[in-house]
């Protein structure tokens, strides 16, 4: 016991004056957490076990950032005090290092709960260590193939986060592979998000969106296997669970509202998120945030919950995480980035966005955090650029993007694979017309460095 | 500017550029007819572009390309003239595996004949003898390939270059755990420069009996490796039409021009990235 108060009190301090001493070196931040880590194995759990409502924990492949913002931001405009990593630190010593600066003398932090977006692999590891009260999983879909294998094996990855959880565990009704996760949770509560029935085809699971030509003689004109709908499984085998009651259901989208039904009423809000695929995060994040408030209340946090309309007022505020959907505005210009990483999230952002209305520029990188495979670029049907083609491609790998392009038959005026001088090219065309961007991981810090050269950029915190 | 690819089964064509309308009773037409072997389970890291590229190459030729996608218990096209097959992952290879077998004999029959195919990996596997899982399972496969291929824990990815004597440099991506050895007259499709390719003990990659090329490349192959795409055209062409002879408008022309800029371009740096 004496050794572990003593510990509480020297482990903040040591992991401060790493953090210092990182700092003036220009080191990475996720050094502190760590030598923190090595001397104080327990300090993760020991620092998040103190929260009054425990850790929440969002994990699946797309949609994590986005998800984790809605949901701390909301939370905060509900009057709570949430702990939340920043963008990038998605792995358990980022976590520390971020929880370093804010733990106070006697190892205590000041936050009601803890929000935590985590990878994959890396939700494995933590839930070891830390048991999340609540956890939102999102969906599972191939990315990054070249570091988890298969997706059956991702799913597998997540299904430790629902045998850890131990409160309320969210799960996407409209993925199989996650819904089937009920079955391996010992969770006190089971709740579902879902999409009403006209929306389904917006959102092609990965089975379908792998599922080739479909049936035979329902190929795309263009020999574009790609290009599949949710008739591709007439089954519905990969819906099983659609069926399911759902906590918060995404039924309308519209430019800047949407629709949502709770408890059998539908809600009609302006948001500040754009595109289908963030709403239907807003609606994962609404799901989890009830199951939050309700217990903050039992807890005593706070002194009475809000109503559905006040949380949805709550979340209507919340502008879009760093790259996602983000616009900056160049000399009068504005330019939209829209982070890509895999073949549903592109096939996703390139049906969300109108094409017809803007110049775009397409930057592909192969580093290690983009994931070396460009084999995934051909699991995205581009056609809907055709109408008005692709002003700009740049990144490491623009040669194979311009190559898919070409396939697709959209035209491609030009070529550039150094990033500021695409970028330069890019903006200065065509002056007052929508600019977007659609860029790996990397590329967009690439994108983000240079703008921040040419005009003023928000600091998003990374 | 779609391609002109008709789709049996469904009446369904598309207009070409050129402005010809497809069909099979078009006087002068020249069909190609392209298998694509279970594009509903064998089908990952983007292993359709292999279909695209076939397609669309054939009309920059001035043939008519027609798209069959077979899937499990779908009714054999009457003409092939090439097939392609792609890897999928365990749970696809155990949903197709039956069905393949009772196509065994045909796809034997038409590889003998002389029919040029394409196999991907997971089908690259199964078109050998037989896969031999993790814990023991021999799933048969077609023998098309006398190879065998033994399941490991550890997986081979990354990208990968290799030399071939027939198609000179070839370059993809490989993401396989299956190390497969080949037997008797098999050879391999090339050698391994940079990568792992078929094993951990050899450096050979792929196979080649006749005009059948099986391989662990993804990436695509083909839009990176065009050789293969046109030599699995050749070859179609030669035993349809007696001789590979191709149209090519003007448009078109300009359309292979720049294909073919963009790819030496993403060749040069596909072999310069780290694995």
């Amino acid at each position: 016991m004496a050794a572990q108060s003593l510990r509480s009190f020297l482990t903040p301090a040591l992991g401060k004056t790493v953090r210092a001493v990182a700092r003036l070196r220009g080191g990475g931040s996720a050094l502190p957490g760590k030598i923190v880590e090595s001397v104080d194995p327990k300090f993760l759990a020991r620092t998040l076990g103190q929260l009054p409502l425990g850790v929440m924990m969002v994990s699946g492949t797309n949609g994590k950032t986005t998800t984790t913002r809605i949901i701390a931001k909301t939370l905060e405009n509900l009057g709570l005090k949430v702990f939340t990593n920043p963008t990038g630190s998605n792995f358990v010593r980022g976590v520390v290092s971020s929880l370093i600066p804010l733990v106070d003398a006697r190892g205590r932090i000041d936050a009601d709960i803890a929000v935590l977006e985590l990878d994959e692999a890396y939700a494995v590891h933590f839930v070891k260590q830390v048991k999340p009260r609540y956890a939102l999983l999102l969906n599972v879909m191939r990315d990054q193939l070249d570091r988890f294998g298969e997706i059956d094996t991702t799913a597998g990855l997540l299904a430790h986060v629902a045998e850890a959880t131990t409160g309320t565990l969210v799960l996407n009704r409209e993925d199989r592979r996650i819904a089937a996760l009920a079955k391996r949770t010992h969770a006190e509560s089971v709740r579902y998000f879902g999409l009403e029935q006209n929306l389904l085809s917006s959102f092609p699971t990965d089975d379908e969106l792998h599922a080739g030509d479909g049936e035979s003689g329902e190929t795309d004109p263009a020999g574009t296997p790609a290009t599949v709908t949710a008739a591709a499984s007439p089954s519905g085998s990969t819906r099983d669970f659609h069926s399911l009651p759902a906590d918060v259901t995404l039924s309308g989208v519209h430019e800047h509202s949407a629709e949502f039904i709770m408890e059998g009423r539908t809600y009609s809000s302006e948001v500040k998120v754009s595109g289908i695929y963030n709403l239907f995060n807003a609606a994962a994040a609404l799901a989890i945030v009830r199951a939050v408030m309700t217990q903050a209340q039992a807890a005593g946090t706070i002194a009475k919950a809000p109503s559905d309309e006040e949380m949805l007022k709550a979340l209507s505020t919340v502008t879009p995480a760093f790259g996602r959907g983000e616009t900056i505005d160049v000399n009068g210009t504005e330019v939209e980035l829209v982070l890509v990483k895999n073949p549903a999230g592109f096939r996703l952002a390139l049906t969300s966005f109108d094409a017809t209305t803007a110049d775009t520029m397409i930057t592909i990188n192969d580093e290690y955090a983009d994931g070396r495979d460009m084999s995934w670029l051909w699991d995205v049907d581009f056609s809907s650029l055709r109408a008005r083609g692709v002003e700009e491609v740049s990144g490491v790998r623009s040669w194979d993007m311009a190559l898919r392009l070409g396939y697709d038959d959209v035209a491609v005026a030009q070529v550039e694979p150094d990033i500021p001088t695409a970028v330069d090219a890019f903006v200065t065309r065509h002056p007052g017309v929508h600019k977007r961007i659609y860029c790996t991981y990397t590329a967009m810090l690439g994108i983000r460095k240079h703008l921040a050269e040419l005009t003023q950029v928000r600091d998003a915190g990374v | 500017m779609a391609e002109a690819v008709t789709m049996e089964n469904s009446g369904i064509s598309s207009v070409g550029d050129v402005g010809s309308v497809s069909g099979a009773n078009d006087a002068g037409k020249r069909r190609i007819d392209v298998v694509s072997l279970y594009p509903r389970d064998m089908n990952i890291y983007g292993d359709s572009g292999n279909v695209l590229t076939i397609t669309k190459r054939l009309a920059c030729y001035g043939y008519e390309p027609v798209l069959h996608s077979y899937n499990q218990g779908d009714a054999w096209p009457a003409n092939v003239d090439i097939v392609l097959g792609g890897g999928g992952q365990d749970s696809g290879q155990k949903k197709i595996q039956d069905d393949l077998e009772t196509r065994a004999a045909d796809l034997r029959a038409l590889a003998e004949d002389g029919v040029p195919m394409l196999v991907v990996c997971g089908l690259y596997q199964l078109f050998g003898k037989y896969f031999e899982t993790l814990d023991g399972y021999r799933i048969p496969g077609i023998g098309v390939f006398d190879a065998i291929t033994i399941g490991r824990k550890q997986r081979l990815i990354g990208n990968i270059v290799e030399d071939s004597s027939d198609f000179g440099t070839i370059i993809g991506y490989e993401n396989h755990s299956g190390q497969t050895f080949l037997r008797g007259g098999t050879e391999p499709l090339a050698q391994v420069s940079k990568g792992e390719g078929n094993n951990l003990d050899d450096s050979t990659e792929g196979a080649r009996v006749g005009n059948v090329i099986g391989t662990y490349l993804h990436g695509s192959l083909l839009p990176k490796n065009p050789e293969i795409a046109d030599f699995l055209i050749h070859r179609a062409a030669e035993r349809r039409y007696g001789a590979f002879e191709p149209v090519i408008t003007r448009e078109r022309g300009a359309e292979l021009g720049e294909l073919d800029r963009f790819t030496n371009s993403a060749r040069k740096v596909a072999q310069a990235r780290p694995r």
